[in-house]
């Protein structure tokens, strides 16, 4: 409302305010425990009625329902266990020889020059080649048994390592570094004691993705030569054109993609709780 | 132990930025070199503690460092420098380890040193859970805890609020008072040169070089915030640098 002033010279003085706009906010996404579960659920009841109903054909996609079935038949047939057993070892042998020989060059192209300029380029010529198209090559090298599927596993998880390790060399605080110096810590000690624990966020990350990558190259590993796994499993009911097994294998990958991500967060939570 | 510095200077590519500094450090004295920025009193003290090399001059140790120093030049730094996934604890013992120590000794010193700075019940703290002003305790903790001979603090209160920075004035003087340790001060704030130091060493804009070195006698304890013959010191030091810090202030930078 708007008062004249008492000697009405016109000047005209607000009294009541209006509240200022708010325009702050956002951009600070927070977790929202419910929505990852709902949306799942979500996609899948539609899948379930678009199905039964008919306006999915059964040639476009099974029923969720019934590929819930094979599941439960795989499982009691005892040949979930079978399947899962030699993917599990694939996986984890493949996957720790990479991760740790990864990690290991990472530390070493993050702290020495010649090494660096050397192993870069290398690893840039490196990262873009489709790890499955070197199969044929690793039966040759490494045997048409599980040395050629751990080495696959292992080429294809250390580039990604390799990369997310050297970066998080470079990211550690260097005055952290010049003190240790300063102090007089042995250049072992300094590598341990605060390069890499200063690293290890980074490396955690860049771990989800080569573990990822590991899970995606299981597959392809075993294109050949393997009578059980779970992508053996896959690509027998892909080239039979077997939906439901075809589902049921995806489903299995990608639990194991949840599982493993959750346990890096587990492990970062648990290592990493020094983060403000 | 001493220190001399004996025509140090040095220059980063085409920008010459010390020049013919001569000191000495004697022993039990905290001596205070300010200068506008860019004078390279930071630089000064990498040289004074080994961590760069001057491309003229040298530094020299007189006499030997007293008996169990296990790292006889120990730098504070600005920034703190304390490891984030290490405890208080951990930060003091980290400068221990590789010196052979049995557990109880170095357990000893921990414990000695975090009382002497009053960190005693934050032992077990993680640095993101400290005040700037505790977290620079723990790393003067920290460097008491390998027996320095010289104490080299690159700006070590710049980062605090100034109540802050005045409480941990006062407890600077309290443990030099206790026991007299040698330091070697860089800052830029006249109040704590003044403050702190037995000498102010001024340096001049870029190339830096030794202006005046100012004796202040009086006893540390004695010094009060805002005594009238400290702001004397204070305004002397203040006349000296005032035009070589807006000199310096308008140059550009690597110009």
């Amino acid at each position: 409302m708007l008062n004249k002033n008492s000697n009405g010279s016109g000047v005209q003085k607000e009294t009541q305010g209006r509240s200022v706009t708010f325009r702050g906010g956002g951009f600070s996404p927070k977790p929202r425990r419910w929505i990852g579960p709902v949306v799942f659920l979500f996609l899948i009841v539609i899948a379930e009625w678009g199905t039964r109903a008919g306006w999915i054909s059964a040639l476009t996609m099974p029923r969720p329902s019934d590929v819930f079935v094979t599941f439960q038949q795989l499982y009691e047939s005892g040949l979930l266990a079978k399947h899962l057993g030699p993917s599990l070892s694939r996986l984890v042998v493949g996957a720790a020889i990479g991760v740790s020989i990864g990690i290991g060059v990472g530390v070493l192209i993050g702290l020495f020059s010649y090494i660096r300029s050397g192993m870069v380029p290398l690893i840039a010529a490196i990262f873009p080649i489709p790890k499955i198209a070197l199969l044929p090559l690793f039966v040759i090298w490494f045997g048409i048994g599980e040395g050629s599927k751990y080495a696959l596993i292992a080429f294809g998880t250390f580039t990604p390592t390799v990369v997310a390790t050297y970066g998080a060399v470079d990211n550690v605080d260097r005055s952290l570094i010049r003190m240790g110096q300063s102090f007089g810590l042995s250049w072992w000690s300094i590598v341990r004691k605060i390069v890499l624990p200063g690293a290890m966020p980074g490396i955690l990350s860049g771990l989800r993705i080569s573990l990822a990558i590991a899970i995606i190259l299981l597959v392809a590993a075993e294109m050949l030569g393997a009578e059980y796994g779970i992508g053996a499993y896959i690509l027998e009911a892909g080239s039979l054109y077997d939906l439901e097994r075809l589902f049921a294998g995806v489903v299995i990958l990608s639990l194991l993609g949840v599982i493993v991500s959750t346990l890096i967060g587990l492990i970062e939570r648990y290592m990493l709780d020094w983060r403000s | 132990m001493d220190i001399r510095l004996d025509g140090i200077g040095h220059s980063y590519g085409d920008v010459e930025v010390l020049k013919d500094i001569s000191l000495d450090i004697s022993s039990g004295q905290i001596v205070c070199i300010v200068g506008p920025s860019g004078c390279g009193k930071s630089t000064l003290l990498r040289f004074l503690g080994g961590l760069e090399r001057p491309k003229t001059g040298e530094v020299l140790q007189i006499g030997s460092p007293p008996e169990g120093s296990l790292n006889p030049l120990t730098y504070v730094f600005q920034d703190f420098a304390l490891l984030p996934w290490r405890t208080v604890k951990g930060n003091v013992s980290l400068v221990l380890e590789g010196h052979g120590l049995r557990t109880d000794q170095s357990s000893a010193i921990i414990d000695d040193v975090l009382a002497r700075t009053k960190l005693t019940e934050f032992a077990d703290a993680l640095p993101k859970q400290l005040s700037g002003g505790m977290k620079q305790r723990v790393a003067i903790a920290r460097a008491l805890a390998v027996n320095p001979a010289v104490m080299l603090m690159d700006e070590p209160l710049s980062a605090l609020d100034s109540q802050t920075r005045e409480l941990l004035m006062d407890d600077l003087v309290d443990l030099w008072s206790r026991q007299p340790f040698t330091a070697v001060y860089v800052t830029h704030n006249l109040a704590e040169a003044v403050r702190l130091g037995h000498r102010v060493v001024v340096l001049s804009r870029r190339p830096g070089k030794i202006r005046e070195i100012v004796e202040i006698d009086k006893h540390l304890n004695a010094r009060e915030f805002g005594d009238a013959d400290l702001d004397a010191h204070q305004k002397h030091l203040w006349r000296l640098m005032r035009d070589e810090a807006r000199a310096a202030d308008a140059e550009l930078l690597h110009a």
